[in-house]
């Protein structure tokens, strides 16, 4: 599971950083950071309500 | 009807094929719902996303497809029926059924759209989810073409077209978030720009007067005319009856061939009249978003007592959208297990946030703010237009709004959904 993050698209809410601070992070710069790009099965519950609350719906998960 | 009396493959009925419907009705099957699904939607077009429309769109950046949010083949995995273009327009709770008819062409008053009995049918259900949202609220026209309104994509592309054709100026009416976003977007397209709003200071209501103020100033910095403590007396129309212009009740006009107006939105509940729901700004659900046995309502048009504010709200934001499409979709399907025993079900209870977009500029704003909270400032400063301030009402952490902070606005959100109380939050600005 990998997380992609379309960059043309993000804005920086940090929605994403709200559900899942392990994996997102919004830093003082105002850019999102993806800390572990490929994080364990556990947190898909996350990254899926991650994926469907970002307001510019940026977040993809990639099962490849 | 009681649960022990449903069926063993239910019908459930989503109305409204916006975001919190369709959220609702992917919840269905996630929740693994066996049942059968109808979607029902007036929109001729798959369920799509409202928020790029003022900006992407508008711009003239994204094409509508891209707005998208159900492309056929996820509308196939979820094995519903969709009904697009069509309207229900009524509900008959103690027969549970819905009259549904095809929905007036685009553009057609509803008032001048005539159904005949041939053209309604009756659709029965044993679960129904109300998303039906809102509409914007208008100004009489007087019959001229030219002025907008913006909510759906229709409208979009009517205004993106208006656009394209280089008008020698864009009157908005009203300076609250669509309104701003629009200015915004026509500036962005070089378009001259009056913006004419009836309060002293835009949001000034919502956000306060020092940071309403600093969005009047983004505004003019980027060269929008801005008429503010105004309102339109009339329009004024040229010839083949386009718009040539707006009378202010101050007596000026402004010369205008292209006018949007953002003046709020009513929720969409006419066709619930007579139903036995409860209607007041909105279908009244319980704290669970229950409207009555077996019918919840989700997004724009649902009402609800929020248990940690203690307040009885409807909120417009996408998020809420997104949330209480899925909120609701389950406890439809507790129901179905439970019956409507509300005390046993978790109550919805979300920190309501939403963004705006304007010029450079990001807008945020979580929990729900009054005039008279408490405020301070918890980093920058409104002179650099990047800043976070907290609100506080009894004691409590209520509300956070940032420019450009988007960071700090979740860190305090979730402070908020903590119940957090002013001082903590206070001591967590000083860490």
């Amino acid at each position: 599971m990998r997380v992609v993050v379309d960059y043309d698209l993000c804005e920086s809410n940090a929605v994403c950083m709200a559900v899942a601070p392990e994996i997102f992070e919004v830093r003082d710069d105002d850019f999102l950071y993806v800390l572990n790009e490929t994080p364990d099965e556990a947190m898909r519950e996350k990254l899926v309500e991650a994926a469907e609350r970002c307001p510019k719906q940026a977040i993809a998960i990639a099962d490849d | 009807m009681n649960a022990e009396q449903a069926p063993n493959s239910p019908h459930i009925a989503v109305v409204g094929a916006s975001l919190a419907g369709w959220r609702a009705a992917e919840q269905l099957r996630r929740s693994e719902f066996g049942g059968t699904i109808t979607l029902i939607g007036d929109e001729p077009h798959q369920p799509y996303d409202r928020p790029p429309l003022s900006k992407q769109v508008l711009a003239g950046d994204w094409p509508a497809e891209r707005t998208v949010l159900a492309p056929e083949d996820q509308l196939r995995e979820l094995d519903l029926t969709a009904r697009f273009g069509t309207r229900a327009i009524g509900l008959n709770l103690a027969d549970r059924t819905l009259t549904l008819a095809p929905a007036p062409p685009a553009g057609a008053d509803q008032g001048d759209y005539e159904l005949g009995d041939h053209d309604t049918e009756e659709l029965g259900f044993d679960g129904l989810i109300i998303a039906t949202g809102a509409r914007c609220r208008a100004l009489p026209t007087g019959g001229l073409s030219g002025i907008h309104t913006l909510r759906t994509l229709d409208d979009a592309m009517a205004i993106t077209e208006a656009f394209d054709a280089h008008p020698s100026r864009v009157a908005v009416v009203g300076a609250g978030f669509i309104g701003a976003e629009v200015a915004a977007t026509a500036r962005g397209r070089g378009l001259e720009v009056t913006m004419i709003e009836a309060l002293p200071i835009p949001l000034g209501r919502v956000l306060g007067e020092d940071i309403g103020q600093l969005c009047a100033e983004l505004h003019r910095e980027h060269g929008v005319d801005l008429r503010l403590g105004v309102g339109v007396e009339h329009f004024v129309g040229g010839p083949e009856d386009r718009v040539t212009g707006v009378v202010l009740t101050d007596g000026s006009t402004v010369d205008a061939d292209v006018v949007v107006v953002g003046i709020g939105v009513i929720p969409n509940t006419e066709w619930l009249e007579g139903s036995g729901l409860e209607l007041d700004n909105g279908v009244m659900c319980d704290e669970t978003c229950l409207a009555a046995p077996g019918v919840v309502a989700v997004g724009d048009v649902a009402c609800w007592r929020h248990v940690t504010f203690d307040e009885v709200m409807r909120v417009e934001h996408w998020e809420n959208a997104v949330e209480q499409g899925k909120f609701g979709a389950n406890r439809l399907l507790k129901w179905f297990e439970t019956g409507d025993d509300s005390a046993s079900s978790e109550p919805y209870a979300p920190v309501p946030w939403f963004w705006s977009d304007q010029y450079d500029r990001k807008l945020q704003l979580a929990g729900r703010i009054r005039s008279d909270d408490t405020s301070e400032i918890v980093t920058g400063s409104l002179e650099e237009r990047r800043f976070a301030t907290i609100f506080g009402r009894s004691g409590k952490l209520v509300g956070v709004f940032g420019m450009n902070r988007p960071r700090h606005v979740m860190q305090y959100r979730q402070l908020i959904t903590e119940g957090a109380t002013w001082d903590e939050a206070l001591s967590f600005a000083k860490e």
